[in-house]
């Protein structure tokens, strides 16, 4: 009887109930289940539509980035060029200006900026007065909802050498007169400075999440045994946020390429453009501005697969840390 | 240091004089903080509303000696700012109505363990988070679609975006699965189990992903200066963009840049500018602050 049982069992499509007796169940059909569920994949097509003709019809349009293409001839007329466009786009001196200028912001802001939302997470844990702590979180995270129009406009209305306050404070102090707005040289400081000031707050967020997990009897048995501040920091504290801390890595090391164009776009001009040009500014005023659309799509397509390959290197790397990763 | 800790009554912990100094330090460095994010605000505002006269003698104010409408009204008179804004209004409201409905109901259907095809789908939506077109194919699409210079071109392409659509989708598998099985007891079918029983028990995932698709239509200049051609339909950004930086004095040297038809507009003008443009944004984030915290935190736990 138990031999017969357990045959019935690894029979594929029966099941054994709990009183030995096997049952037949039956997997309904593909066709049977989306006609009972018809209104499922009713909900669902508006989406898959939108992602089709808005996500991956322009996909499709990178092909442009391996023709020659004239508005005359349109996109299956124009000839093709192979790899012609990336070639043209490698040996421009204006590759290495932007790879330098897109590194050298990226790397700064990961230098400075990665940093500055972890620290300010641990200086917000330890405040114990909740008022306190809600009205810095409230203040902090106001700058993170205005738009860069409006950033880029308190920054010139600051720093500005007729009028600004900022500018007559440093002016002052040091005697400094660095027109920030204008001088190359400035032009990275300006940005992560920017990114520090509106997203530093909003970065707290995640961190402050994890941190609101911890066992706080952890901090009271660890102060019962002799550890100080710096200790309950180093050994309950981190380590609580050390998977966020990696996964928001991930994240800006996968986005090594994206300088938010809408900021640098916003702050650039014409005596700052040598340490301002990006890829992403590049590609638009090569591409909308003057119209060479297979150029700019080969640029932005080396772009795109550059920031695809950093996303999943590093999440591979996480992965091997023993950390979750994202994909 | 660590010896001085003393416990009494096994609850309270007595602070040594060292860790309140350090204490001290934190709460003024957290106070610095949150100044200095706001203190920029609270500068141009007050300023928009003190004489021009004020602005150019005192260095720093926070509240104005006289207070003037001047800089408004002439703001509003010359700039059609208040065009600006009216616009921005109508295409952030239009764009999230969109946005929420297209994002809600793809969510769903990928929420339910049972649904066939759904890992088919997911990976169609997380190519699109690893890979794009870019900017130039998606102009050259956007604009064959005959979607130029309306604000269509602007909603569109954004209706879902896969991180929302993402933290939706977690928040309807949150919903019990019995509410599901007892609504077909009941003979509904899927459609009236979404509409009346899911879509009423999602007020915060709805207030919190309408909250990141609004901001993003209300602060979006780039798209907006691709696509829109008249001038009638810029959005506020576009118009504060244009009367602060296109015509600022950002430097003696650079003037000579700068296309100057006329004077630049004075500096209570350009403050009333931002302050329009902010003011909006400022009045409504306190009573949302709550549901954007939500959002995040649903979002950064990993699914």
């Amino acid at each position: 009887m138990a031999k017969a049982k357990a045959k019935v069992k690894n029979k594929k499509g029966y099941i054994t109930l709990q009183d030995g007796r096997t049952m037949r169940v039956q997997r309904m059909s593909t066709w049977q289940y989306v006609v009972q569920h018809k209104w499922l994949y009713f909900l669902l097509l508006p989406g898959v539509i939108y992602f089709i003709m808005f996500r991956y019809v322009p996909m499709g349009g990178l092909i442009i980035a391996f023709k020659e293409y004239s508005p005359f001839q349109g996109i299956w007329k124009s000839p093709w060029v192979g790899f012609g466009q990336f070639q043209k786009f490698f040996s421009t001196n204006d590759f290495g200006r932007l790879l330098t200028n897109t590194l050298g912001i990226s790397l700064l802001q990961l230098v400075l900026f990665f940093p500055a939302p972890i620290i300010l997470s641990l200086f917000l844990n330890e405040v114990r007065h909740n008022g306190y702590k809600r009205l810095v979180q409230t203040l902090v995270y106001v700058p993170h909802f205005v738009s860069w129009v409006i950033v880029a406009s308190l920054t010139y209305q600051l720093f500005n050498v007729t009028d600004g306050i900022i500018y007559q404070i440093i002016k002052a102090l040091t005697g400094n007169t660095v027109d920030v707005l204008s001088q190359a040289s400035c032009f990275w400081g300006l940005i992560v400075g920017q990114d520090i000031w509106r997203e530093t707050g909003y970065g707290t967020i995640v961190f402050l999440a994890a941190l609101a997990g911890v066992d706080q009897e952890l901090y009271e048995a660890a102060r019962v045994d002799g550890a100080g501040r710096w200790r309950l920091m180093w050994h309950i504290t981190l380590p609580a946020i050390r998977g966020t801390i990696v996964m928001m890595f991930i994240l800006r090391v996968g986005g090594l390429l994206n300088t938010g164009y809408e900021q640098i776009f916003l702050m650039r001009n014409d005596l700052n453009v040598a340490r301002a040009e990006v890829f992403d500014t590049y590609i638009y005023l090569k591409g909308i501005k003057s119209g060479q659309y297979s150029f700019s799509s080969a640029a932005g397509m080396f772009k795109s697969i550059v920031g695809m390959t950093l996303v999943l290197i590093s999440d591979r790397v996480a992965k091997l840390c023993g950390e979750s990763g994202i994909y | 240091m660590a010896k001085e800790h003393v416990v009494k009554n096994g609850a309270k912990v007595k602070k040594s004089l060292g860790d309140r100094i350090v204490d001290v330090i934190i709460y003024g460095v957290l106070g610095l903080i949150a100044l200095s994010t706001v203190l920029p605000f609270l500068y141009v505002i007050a300023g928009s509303f003190a004489t021009e006269k004020e602005l150019t003698e005192k260095a720093f104010f926070i509240i104005p000696e006289t207070w003037s409408l001047n800089a408004y009204q002439y703001a509003i008179r010359t700039n059609n700012i208040l065009r600006g804004l009216k616009n921005s209004v109508f295409l952030t409201i239009m764009g999230t109505v969109m946005c929420m409905l297209f994002s809600m109901s793809f969510a769903y259907p990928l929420s339910k363990a049972h649904f066939r095809g759904r890992n088919w789908i997911m990976n169609l939506v997380i190519v699109t988070m690893l890979f794009s077109g870019g900017m130039i194919p998606s102009y050259m699409v956007i604009t064959a679609y005959g979607l130029y210079d309306s604000y269509w071109a602007l909603v569109l392409p954004a209706l879902i975006n896969p991180f929302n659509m993402i933290i939706i989708k977690k928040f309807f598998s949150g919903l019990p699965v019995e509410l599901d099985e007892a609504s077909y007891m009941d003979g509904a079918n899927d459609m009236q189990i979404f509409v009346k029983v899911a879509l009423p028990l999602s007020k915060p995932v709805i207030a919190s992903i309408s909250l990141f698709y609004g901001v993003g239509f209300w602060n979006d200049y780039f798209n907006a200066m691709i696509y829109l051609q008249t001038p009638e339909k810029f959005p506020v950004q576009i118009q504060l963009r244009s009367i602060i930086l296109l015509s600022s004095k950002v430097s003696e040297a650079a003037m000579d840049f700068y296309d100057l038809n006329g004077a630049p507009p004075d500096k209570a003008v350009k403050m009333a500018c931002t302050a329009i443009a902010t003011i909006p944004i400022l009045c409504v984030y306190p009573f949302v602050q709550k549901y954007f915290t939500k959002g995040v935190m649903v979002g950064a736990v990993k699914g």
